[in-house]
């Protein structure tokens, strides 16, 4: 058989992809999708095992020593990871997909190189792998320091050596470091260009590794807080890219279909992400967010404490919970469960949650930690559903969440202005569990916090909400 | 690659990125994590082309250089696709689990 037919086991795996892609979309058939992704997976490897067979044998000791090392690690970290570590992982595994793609335009180039009888003939079909080639290299090395970045800035921190000090990942970000950006960006076209003209020279290979390096750096650092999301769902994207321009280079087309799609794909995430929060991509990437504009904080407000709280609560026929960044920084899901829990059994409450777009570090981060702690599905309400609830809501217990609530959204100025947000302040009370009033990271003073209706209960939120749960359960 | 494979791997490459957008408008937000993390999983399809890069025996020529970076190449990517696809599975079980099992 000849091995070009082969390329239909890509077709089938391609269309897996895309069957897969599709059904992630809806609950009921998102696992079946993640599933076809995975089969999709099998079939490409599979065909590409057969097709090597097929056309002159294959030497199996680096091919089993790689899916055996790397299939092992990856899924030991996949089943050991918390759930509260998802954003990371994720951020993580985006980091090394986006360097596969770069070394393997790397291992390409060195063929060539070592072994100048294997180089493309010159004209297009050289002109065409040397682009590729610099483009992988560039998207797929930006990936990786960019995603290894906002890894570390998810976990808040990275220990020197081990057991040394823990050291806070920096959030930096003057203007002037626009222009480095540019520049570096400029510099990396050139050496594209440069490579066009000189594609035997080792320098520019070395230095366009160099600058993507360097420019996946400075791209994350001056990026923090809630525009996190919105950097990793990018990163997601251009990993899609690199494995598409990595296909160019080895003339496959699967490569180039499931690269372009996950490229399409994230930055259609990207977009919806930047939308729930107006603001738009350029903003995110060229403004050091929540910088110096930060207001300062000047009204006060008295402390409630919990058993005020459960007081007031008792007999509440309907409450609405508003999780929120800091639920997964206490990580008091299991807690807010309970709380749920006990006011069903004890009063009968109807309880619901009101799920923010943003809320969290990643969309669906709430989802996810909330199903961890078994609450079950229905009970999750999105923003747009649940606002018109709110009026009839006794109580609306918002538990570390701020910007997604600050009414300051509905005005026309201020860094706020459009952004949808939950109609806490309708509800006839509101719970406010925080550390304390300072701003959330758009910087902005929340009214909500100074409402005659608002007990603030302040402190952890683990904490508050098991003392909370003692006072219910007392009362 | 020749003219006539050129135009088609440009085809192949806008029309995915049409598909890739329209496949991914109609997803509710609850599931951007689980699609986020299934989809970077599918960016590991690099694989193939580390297996390639990595069977030093292949097309002839491999050295030795080349294939030890197929090879760091090959195992990033399978730590890429085999725990982005366990994850998320985990992810969607736990969602989707608790939605079958009702109370």
């Amino acid at each position: 058989m000849d091995a070009a037919w082969m390329d239909l086991g890509y077709v089938l795996s391609a269309a897996l992809f895309i069957f897969g892609l599709k059904k992630l979309g809806h609950p009921r058939t998102a696992p079946r999708g993640n599933a076809y992704g995975a089969l999709g997976m099998l079939v490409a490897v599979l065909t590409t095992v057969g097709k090597m067979g097929i056309d002159g044998g294959i030497e199996w000791s680096l091919i089993v020593a790689g899916l055996v090392l790397g299939g092992g690690i990856g899924y030991i970290m996949a089943v050991r990871v918390e759930m509260t570590g998802m954003p990371e992982m994720v951020a993580l595994f985006n980091g090394f997909g986006g360097a596969a793609s770069a070394l393997v335009a790397l291992s390409e180039t060195w063929r060539w190189l070592e072994n100048s009888t294997l180089m493309p003939s010159a004209g297009l079909e050289l002109q065409v792998a040397v682009l590729a080639a610099g483009l992988s290299a560039l998207v797929g090395w930006v990936t990786l320091t960019g995603s290894l970045l906002a890894m570390f800035k998810l976990k808040g921190g990275f220990k020197l050596f081990w057991a040394g000090p823990w050291i806070k990942t920096p959030t930096w970000g003057p203007s002037w470091l626009n222009g480095v950006k540019v520049l570096l960006l400029v510099a990396a076209f050139g050496i594209i260009g440069a490579q066009l003209s000189d594609p035997t020279n080792t320098s520019l290979l070395w230095a366009i590794l160099a600058i993507s390096c360097l420019l996946g750096v400075v791209l994350v650092l001056p990026i923090g807080g809630a525009d996190m999301p919105v950097v990793v769902s990018l990163l997601n994207s251009l990993s899609g890219i690199a494995a598409a321009f990595t296909g160019f280079i080895i003339g496959n087309s699967v490569l180039i279909v499931a690269g372009s799609l996950v490229g399409a794909s994230g930055l259609i995430l990207t977009f919806i992400m930047c939308k729930a929060m107006n603001r738009t991509l350029s903003n995110v990437l060229f403004t050091s967010f929540g910088g110096s504009e930060k207001e300062s904080v000047t009204r006060t407000k008295v402390g409630s404490d919990p058993d005020e709280v459960a007081m007031m609560i008792d007999g509440a026929q309907k409450v609405i919970i508003v999780p929120g960044y800091g639920m997964a920084v206490s990580q008091c899901q299991h807690q807010v469960k309970e709380f749920a829990d006990l006011l069903a059994d004890k009063f009968d409450t109807e309880v619901k949650y009101a799920i923010h777009p943003v809320a969290g570090r990643m969309p669906g981060h709430m989802n996810v930690l909330l199903a961890e702690a078994n609450v079950p599905y229905e009970q999750l309400i999105e923003m747009d559903e649940i606002n018109s609830e709110f009026p009839d809501a006794d109580v609306a217990l918002v538990i570390g969440a701020n910007d997604t609530t600050n009414p300051a959204a509905r005005g026309d100025t201020g860094p706020l202005a459009g952004m949808p947000i939950l109609d806490v302040d309708l509800a006839r009370t509101i719970v406010i569990v925080k550390r304390s009033l300072s701003v959330g990271y758009a910087g902005v003073d929340n009214d909500l916090f100074y409402m005659d209706k608002t007990m603030m209960l302040f402190g952890d939120g683990k904490k508050m909400m098991t003392d909370l749960n003692n006072a219910i359960k007392e009362s | 690659m020749t003219p006539e494979a050129l135009i088609a791997s440009i085809t192949l490459f806008v029309l995915s990125i049409f598909l890739g957008f329209e496949l991914i408008t109609k997803v509710p937000a609850t599931l951007h994590t689980p699609l986020m993390s299934g989809a970077n999983a599918i960016s590991g399809i690099s694989v193939v082309g580390a297996l390639l890069g990595a069977n030093v025996a292949y097309e002839g020529g491999q050295t030795l250089v080349s294939g030890l970076l197929a090879f760091v190449a090959l195992t990033l990517a399978m730590i890429n696709v085999v725990g982005g696809f366990a994850v998320t599975n985990r992810m969607l079980s736990m969602i989707a689990g608790k939605k079958r099992g009702g109370a």
